[in-house]
């Protein structure tokens, strides 16, 4: 008996035939577990290349090449005592020698894994030869594609299932028309049931593939505007340059066969538990073997036996393979499919729920157990989004919400999601690599400290990549739960939030950022981050001018020069037009002045106009113009008020029930010049029509037969969010009170740059939260609030006209200090009768014009 | 006294100074940019803890978006350099030298600059 190590002659010789992904795998995890000091190890791959990622194969036509595929670096198999034959097939096997015959001479093993995997199956179809035959398996394929391809102009693939619609992405991408014919009358007739199916189809039609369903093909011909004709039953064709079959695998069990080795009932190896064939020193993995009968055509499964035959190999004990979970979720075509557990309902006493979206063509059903506690299986079409959540209840029997619909709903404030705190230590995360929520936290504890490390250390999320969202979630949360700081220093100068900063300024009546430096800070300048933040923090309590001379350097360039940046250095100009309301001789003043300084001038979205292309020393003869004419600053460089849009309401429109525009006149001269985290966006609307898009804004009125409805929080933008509806059927004089109570809780709470759809999604007990410290003043908060933004309206100037007035403050206007010229470097050419800036190859045009002026 | 020598010393060392502004004109712990000869020259007057304010002169052109704007950024300090911020694109150059702390790829142009009196000088030649 062996007790320790093996001596050098006691070595003995192990053989892996196969190297695609599972035998690849094998040979990693032998590695791992140290095979290499008990065996001289032979792997023999039939195609050219090591191992490669045959999952992501449609890539190659996307720009991939095969050694970016490959699943090892080359160095891997250069080790010693470890030889890897490429394009050297296993011809023979023969069991009483104990030796496997290729084409290099015969090789002796003590241990043999077979892992030769599986074989396209073509149908047996009258004509089918060259380029109406070809299949999709390897890179060799693929390059005999891409060939064809290349004289092609459309192309068909016979297999709608998951390999099928691959194949078809890849002929989409080598630019193709490309066409699905299956069999059965629905895509993936495993995964999908018929409404999945036909949602599926939906979206892979929009996308330009052709899908036709329950059609056999009979034989195929030579085709009379295409290179081949497809024949299908009842005189039906379709012509194609090229015929890709991937209808199904069948699992390569020819040297099984030759050697007799016990075979499944319907083609495999057959092996047990312990992935051993009917000859005890032979095992097979992947989808070249059978267990109970089965064949597991998915890599995770393949994975599960490479795993347990290397722990066996050397020694350690190995976890049984049961057969497997065949979930999967997928990016076909781009689009978003995923099958969980018994995604037909098939098991007595399932039942279903279903969501069907025909306009998006989106598709999801929850199957659940009889007693409505668990999650049996599930169907996904369109969003994956929902996958993980799905999986963790069905793969740990988590038991159910009280309304398991919620679970596949569209997405909803309040909708239950299964957070990472959830997950017992025993689920999984990954799959491919059976990596459990334990095995995540160990790496934690064990000092990895980032998520590339976690990766690195556990492998999760390095097979298909599917749990990376839920393996960050996990370490997030995991981090956070061990009491790991995170870092929420505002920056190297201020240790503090932004929340907390404010707290000071308002408790020690801090007044300027000199005095916040030195008491709550390091250094004497600050920087470009803490700056603007203590700026609009002093604004937000003391609403000083920022024109102040003590204020001016903290500022953002929008904000010193109360103007907003463009590309080329010069500026745009928004005067305020209250409400979007305007006088014909406001629209001639802006107009007139536009002309006279040859500004752009474009309609914004919230209802004004944006001058564009002043320069810096025009701005205030400009400004001057405006006020002149009875206009105010827009604040639009400002992290503040920029508008309140409004539809005309019950003044002009037969629906409006209230005065919309006079609302919005009202708020907007309430809070304008109001300094927040970030911009403010108002829309007041005078029906339930909404024309002012009032629910898209951070606050947003809605007209009601019996006053105002009060939305909060919601933004467009990149990320938008709908707006929350606060409190119903308020008075003109409760409206105002609670948005106050709103805005400064925002300004008083709120992270920097943080916009109110963000900072209502952090608030912990979200909107109801919201709800008790505005309206039931839980936090005792409501008149210090309303106070406080009493303040801010009372001191509320102009900054433009107090600018105007101090020759100190517009001795900054000046594009030089020493020289009354403009800018030489701003070039505008003229484009739809405006000017703009010139692109850098209009530049050297320019400069004759120029000269001749 | 040191100034009136340093300036004599500069003299022999062919340093042209060129007058470019009043003292006035600037504006502290910001800038305001001149027009030397045909270049731009960005003017930054900096509090010191000891003192008397430091004056830098670097390049008024933003070398990422090609616009002179950089008299327009924001000054700051970033692990014990002086930075000004392109108000555009937001990168850091050092007043010092004018390098950018986000790619050092990047440069801009810096002058020796110098109060005499109350007239701002920069070196040129």
């Amino acid at each position: 008996m062996n007790t320790t190590v093996a001596p050098l002659d006691d070595v003995q010789t192990l053989i892996v035939v196969g190297n695609g992904m599972v035998g690849h795998h094998c040979v990693e995890q032998l590695i791992a577990a140290g095979a290499l000091a008990r065996y001289r190890i032979h792997v023999f791959g039939e195609e050219g290349q090591r191992a490669y990622d045959r999952v992501h194969l449609s890539e190659y036509f996307g720009g991939r090449d095969a050694e970016s595929l490959a699943m090892s670096d080359a160095a891997l198999y250069e080790q010693a005592g470890l030889t890897l034959h490429l394009g050297v097939p296993v011809l023979e096997i023969d069991r009483a020698r104990r030796e496997v015959i290729t084409s290099k001479g015969c090789f002796g093993y003590d241990k043999l894994v077979l892992a030769t995997g599986s074989y396209p199956f073509v149908p047996p179809i009258e004509g089918a030869k060259g380029h109406s035959r070809l299949v999709y398996r390897t890179l060799d394929d693929l390059d005999t594609i891409r060939a064809a391809a290349s004289q092609a102009t459309r192309g068909v693939v016979v297999g709608g299932g998951l390999l099928g619609l691959e194949a078809a992405n890849a002929l989409k991408s080598l630019g193709l028309e490309a066409h699905v014919v299956e069999f059965a009358p629905r895509l993936m007739p495993v995964q999908l049931d018929d409404h999945g199916g036909a949602a599926l189809k939906a979206r892979i039609e929009a996308l330009g593939v052709g899908v036709h369903l329950s059609r056999a093909t009979q034989s195929i011909t030579q085709g009379e505007h295409y290179r081949y004709r497809m024949n299908f039953a009842g005189e039906e064709f379709l012509e194609t340059d090229l015929i890709v079959f991937s209808a199904g695998i069948r699992p390569q069990d020819a040297l099984a066969r030759q050697c007799e080795l016990e075979l499944g009932p319907r083609g495999g190896i057959a092996i047990d538990e312990h992935c051993r064939t009917s000859d005890a020193d032979i095992f097979a993995i992947g989808e070249c073997a059978a267990w109970n009968g089965s064949v597991f055509g998915l890599v995770a499964p393949g994975y599960q036996m490479a795993r347990n035959v290397a722990a066996q190999l050397c020694g350690q004990e190995a976890e049984p393979f049961f057969g497997a979970d065949m979930s999967t979720k997928l990016k076909l075509l781009g689009v978003d499919v995923g099958s969980i557990g018994d995604a037909h309902g098939a098991l007595t006493g399932a039942r279903s729920y279903r969501f069907i979206d025909e306009a998006t063509a989106s598709y999801r059903r929850l199957v659940v157990s009889a007693d409505g506690k668990r999650v049996l299986g599930a169907v996904l079409v369109g969003d994956n989004s929902y996958y993980d959540t799905l999986l963790q209840y069905a793969q740990n029997g988590i038991k159910l919400p009280a309304d398991p619909s919620s679970l596949i709903l569209p997405h909803s404030e309040g909708a239950p999601t299964l957070g990472a705190d959830a997950l017992p230590a025993t689920a999984t995360i990954c799959s491919c690599h059976n990596v459990s929520k334990g095995a995540v936290c160990s790496a934690i504890d064990g000092g990895c400290s980032d998520l590339a490390g976690i990766k690195a250390c556990t492998k999760a999320a390095t097979g298909c990549g599917g749990c990376s969202a839920l393996l960050k979630s996990v370490f997030e949360h995991e981090l956070t739960a061990r009491g790991v700081a995170v870092d929420k220093s505002l920056c190297e100068h201020f240790a503090f939030t932004r929340q907390e900063l404010y707290a000071f300024a308002r408790v020690e009546k801090i007044e300027t950022f000199e005095d916040m430096l030195s008491r709550h800070g390091k250094g004497h300048l600050g920087c470009d981050i803490c700056k603007p933040v203590v700026g609009s923090i002093l604004a937000s309590c003391w609403n000083k001018p920022i024109m102040d001379p003590s204020l001016v350097p903290l500022q953002d360039t929008n904000d010193t020069f109360m103007a907003n940046m463009q590309k080329n250095g010069t500026y745009s100009v928004v005067p305020r037009i209250p409400a979007g309301e305007i006088t014909p001789d406001g629209l001639i003043a802006i107009g007139a002045v536009a002309k006279k300084y040859d500004l752009y001038t474009k309609i914004t979205g919230g209802q004004r106009i944006d001058l564009f292309g002043a320069q810096l020393h025009e701005l205030p003869d400009i400004w001057a113009e405006l006020i002149a004419a009875g206009f105010e600053t827009g604040h639009a460089y400002g992290k503040s008020t920029r508008t309140v849009k409004s539809c005309v309401g019950s003044t002009w429109c037969r629906y409006g029930v209230q005065d919309s525009v006079q609302m919005a006149l009202t708020i907007e001269d309430r809070y304008k010049g109001l300094r927040s985290p970030h911009k403010l966006k108002f829309a007041v609307s005078g029906c339930t029509r909404e024309c002012a898009e009032a629910q898209s804004k951070d606050i947003g009125v809605i007209a009601t037969e019996n006053g105002w409805n009060l939305y909060v929080c919601g933004n467009g933008g990149m990320r938008p969010r709908h707006a929350e509806l606060l409190a119903t059927d308020l008075d003109d004089e409760t409206l105002i009170r609670y948005i106050d109570r709103v805005l400064m809780f925002y300004i008083r709470t709120a992270d920097k740059l943080q916009r109110t759809s963000v900072w209502r999604e952090s608030l912990e007990g979200g909107l109801d939260y919201l709800k008790a410290v505005v309206i039931g003043d839980s936090l005792g908060l409501a008149a210090e609030l309303e106070e406080q933004m009493q303040l801010v309206v009372d001191r509320y100037e102009c900054e433009w006209a107090n600018a105007l007035k101090s020759p100190e403050k517009l001795k900054r206007f000046r594009t030089f200090v020493n020289d009354k010229s403009a800018d030489p470097d701003i070039h505008f050419v003229t484009e739809r009768s405006q000017r703009r800036p010139a692109r850098a190859h209009e530049l050297n045009l320019i400069p004759v014009e120029e000269i001749a002026r | 006294m040191s100034q009136a020598n340093a300036f004599m010393k500069d003299m022999t060392h062919t340093q042209a100074w060129r007058a470019v502004c009043a003292r006035q004109d600037l504006v502290l712990n910001s800038g305001v940019v001149a027009l030397v000869g045909n270049v731009q020259v960005a003017l930054f007057y900096i509090a010191c803890i000891s003192g008397t304010p430091q004056l830098f002169a670097v390049d008024n052109r933003d070398p990422v978006s090609g616009a002179n704007v950089i008299g327009r950024g924001l000054v700051g300090s970033l692990a014990g350099d002086l930075v000004i911020a392109s108000p555009l694109y937001k990168q850091h150059y050092r007043l010092e030298d004018g390098t950018c702390l986000e790619d050092p790829s990047l440069k801009l142009r810096t002058w020796p600059v110098r109060l005499n009196g109350e007239v701002v000088e920069v070196g040129v030649g």
